[in-house]
């Protein structure tokens, strides 16, 4: 499966059947005494990713299903249990440790959690210039101070910012300040884990824009996760939506988002909160809570799928390639019974025009 | 000053010109500055605005968690009809958890990495609620699996690093509602959650309010989320409340030029938007406050008097609003 078109160079990142499987058993000695088994969490399953140089492919799906996960294999905070990341041209995950360091500096992470990842005990110009420090970037004190004052302007605090301490900031310019500890290595790729979400929106705007900009100026490269449907559609151009650890539908954003094909994302695009529709109790996603400790056989989704029937609870879709450039792993697609206009299935698509619409009156 | 409309019930919380300062070196620092709001039981109320414009503080005042250099400087706050701001902190730590619920920004900080998730929920629970320890482990699953937790009692007793990003969130959620308080602060309760499991939490907060009489401030940046939940909201701007009122009057009609900004620059899907549009420069800082409306140096309907005086809070149509093009009609 690819995602680029034949024109497109050979991509930046390459993702190849990466899998982590999480072992969550007891002690092997409370096993034996409480006679429980071993416990396997499969988080992420074969995923194939193609990201182009200069191009940001966004994550989306459940919480839990596996997208942190993602982004930590991909930069190397953990280990692959099968399947390999390739970064212009290179298998990270085949690579010794001590030859590492070289990539450290070309690919950049922001967390999901911006205070953990701040060193409380550190200034906050500290933990912006580390990075400055240990690649070399800056050869002066004096070099290094203007250049932490403009990073930390650039994400809109200022550069008297830099003497504090991170406890002495608000949860949104902690998120800016590891942003701004992020760009400053000049790196290639950025993996992207939930960068915005705890920004109000026109701080978020001013951050978003930014890292477009980025983008433009420097050919940036993004892996970009958010729950956020309006802030993927700004930002991608290309989706993989996830579900229990597989990818489901992948392919050019505005595709995704104008025609979704799995009923999956039919259910996520319909799902969208609606300022415009003020107050009201949404419609419930029906169907159990999928378990990755123990996923059902089949498709993962069937449990919760108007269209599943008994192959899907037995054969687990593999992805196929579809028209507009998409991958989905379906078999009601695949068999041309997943109509997408007439009868729609109850409960999935709520509204003829698939295409998700958030707007303020 | 009264923000409710015709005869209201006495109020759960009751906020009066709350003011809160940091000492520093060079003087004290005014982070918020003078906010006044009640809080009827059953109700929600949303708190939205920049990043740095004191939501947070004030729940932490509310919860009376705030820490040095940072103190109330002045105003008053009661709750259930006792003032609690100058509680001391034993009996504001036995108000916590039991009545007052709190759900922190950061759902890292207030986990504790070192016990499982179980056995913080089980603690939290009989701290508040004469059960066993088995009657406290079966409200604990049953809470895990209110909050969308798959398989719960496989995952009860597992570590927080072991939960996903959303998942943590929430399981602090759960610590917080598990002992049924009246008040609930919520700040951005759901940032890391899709919006599948984020309908859920926000359902859970609702139906407490509409079971239990429950009351709510919700702190979030997320318009959809204001809009789809809460009764009122208020909209925070360099420590003041700029503009409170019904939701549906603020969401569709703001009258503060902040608030209009604010709702302009809320993506959406499928607006295949080149640039969002930003509320162009940045709040000001605490040691740099302007003269005058706070908002004046970004206002694109600023005038003269702007930069010459505060507008003080008077009332529009259901709400009030601080903003010196409004000072003129009548109450
Ligand atoms: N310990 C502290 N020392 C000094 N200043 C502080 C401290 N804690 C918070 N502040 C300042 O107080 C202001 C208000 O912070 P607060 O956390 O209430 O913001 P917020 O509205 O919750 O923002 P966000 O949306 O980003 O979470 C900010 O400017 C922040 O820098
Ligand atoms: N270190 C770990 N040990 C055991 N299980 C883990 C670990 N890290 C993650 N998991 C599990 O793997 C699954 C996927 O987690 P992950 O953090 O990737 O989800 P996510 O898609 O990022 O969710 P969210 O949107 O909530 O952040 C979850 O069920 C989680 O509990
Ligand atoms: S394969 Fe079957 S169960 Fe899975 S999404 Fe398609 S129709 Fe639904
Ligand atoms: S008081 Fe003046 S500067 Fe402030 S918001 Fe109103 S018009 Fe703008
Ligand atoms: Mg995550
Ligand atoms: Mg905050």
């Amino acid at each position: 499966m690819t995602m680029t078109d034949a024109s497109q160079p050979e991509p930046l990142v390459s993702v190849r059947g990466l899998s982590k499987t999480f072992d969550l058993s007891a002690p092997f000695l409370n096993r034996l005494i409480e006679r429980k088994g071993m416990q396997h969490l499969r988080a992420v399953d074969g995923l194939d990713i193609e990201i182009p140089r200069g191009k940001t492919f966004s994550l989306v799906g459940e919480s839990g299903c596996g997208k942190s996960t993602v982004a930590k294999l991909v930069v190397g905070l953990h280990v692959a249990t099968a399947g390999e990341v390739r970064f212009d041209g290179t298998d990270l995950t085949a690579l010794p440790a001590a030859e590492r360091g070289t990539f450290r500096k070309r690919i950049q992470m922001i967390f999901q959690d911006p205070y953990a990842s701040l060193n409380p005990r550190w200034r906050v110009r500290d933990i912006i210039a580390e990075p400055l420090r240990s690649f070399g970037i800056t050869n002066s004190r004096a070099e290094e101070r203007e250049e932490v004052g403009r990073l930390l302007e650039m994400v809109g605090l200022s550069a008297q910012d830099g003497e504090k301490f991170p406890h002495q900031f608000s949860g949104g310019q902690r998120q800016r300040i590891s942003i701004a500890r992020a760009i400053s290595s000049r790196p290639e790729f950025l993996v992207c884990d939930e960068p915005t979400s705890a920004l109000d929106v026109s701080v978020q705007s001013q951050v978003l824009n930014l890292m477009r900009d980025l983008q433009d100026e420097l050919g940036l490269t993004y892996l970009f996760i958010s729950h956020d449907l309006a802030v993927v559609d700004f930002m991608s151009d290309y989706v993989g939506v996830m579900y229990l650890g597989r990818l489901v539908e992948a392919g050019p954003a505005e595709r995704i988002f104008s025609a979704p094909e799995h009923p999956y994302t039919r259910l996520l695009m319909d799902t969208v909160p609606d300022i415009a529709m003020g107050r009201r109790d949404r419609a419930p996603v029906t169907g159990e809570v999928p378990n990755p400790i123990n996923p059902p056989p089949g498709c993962s989704f069937n449990p919760r799928c108007p269209l599943a029937n008994a192959r899907c609870r037995e054969s687990a879709p593999e992805l196929i390639a579809r028209a507009g450039g998409t991958v989905v792993a379906c078999h009601a697609v695949a068999e041309g019974r997943a109509d997408l206009t007439g009868t729609a299935p109850a409960g999935i698509v709520g509204r003829d025009e698939p295409t998700a619409c958030r707007g303020a009156a | 000053m009264t923000f409710s409309t015709s005869s209201p019930p006495a109020p759960l919380l009751s906020v009066r010109d709350l003011s809160i300062c940091f000492d520093t070196r060079h003087g004290p620092l005014r982070a918020v500055d003078g906010i006044t709001f009640d809080l009827a039981p059953g109700e929600i109320l949303g708190m939205v605005g920049e990043s740095g414009a004191g939501k947070s503080l004030t729940g932490t005042a509310i919860t009376g968690l705030l820490e040095r250099p940072g103190r109330i400087d002045r105003g008053e706050i009661h709750f259930e009809g006792q003032r609690i701001d100058t509680l001391g902190a034993e009996e504001m730590r036995r108000l916590r958890g039991r009545k007052i619920g709190a759900i922190f920004q950061d759902p890292l900080t207030s986990l504790n990495p070192l016990m499982t998730v179980g056995q913080q929920l089980v603690q939290t629970i009989r701290t508040h609620m004469p059960l066993s320890r088995e009657a406290a482990r079966k409200r604990a699953i049953s809470f895990l699996e209110e909050v969308g937790i798959p398989a719960p009692e496989a995952r009860i007793d597992q570590y927080p690093h072991q939960f996903s990003g959303g998942m943590r969130q929430r399981v602090v959620i759960a610590l917080a509602l598990c002992a049924e308080p009246s008040l609930v602060i919520a700040d951005e309760p759901t940032t890391a959650l899709d919006v599948s499991i984020q309908a859920q939490i926000l359902d859970l907060l609702k139906r407490m309010c509409r079971d239990h009489g429950a009351a709510v401030i919700l702190v979030t940046h997320d318009m959809g989320v204001i809009a789809e939940t809460a009764d009122r909201v208020a909209v925070m701007y360099s420590g003041r409340v700029v503009e409170i009122g019904p939701v549906e009057k603020v969401v569709r009609d703001p009258h503060h030029p902040y608030t209009t900004g604010l709702m302009q620059s809320i993506p959406r899907v499928g607006s295949g938007a080149e640039r969002l549009t930003q509320i162009d420069g940045a709040m000001p800082r605490l040691t740099a406050l302007p003269d005058g409306c706070a908002f004046h140096p970004r206002c694109p309907r600023a005038f003269a008097e702007c930069s010459r005086s505060k507008p003080a809070s008077l009332p529009v149509e259901g709400g009030h609003v601080a903003c010196h093009l409004y000072q003129g009609e009548p109450a």
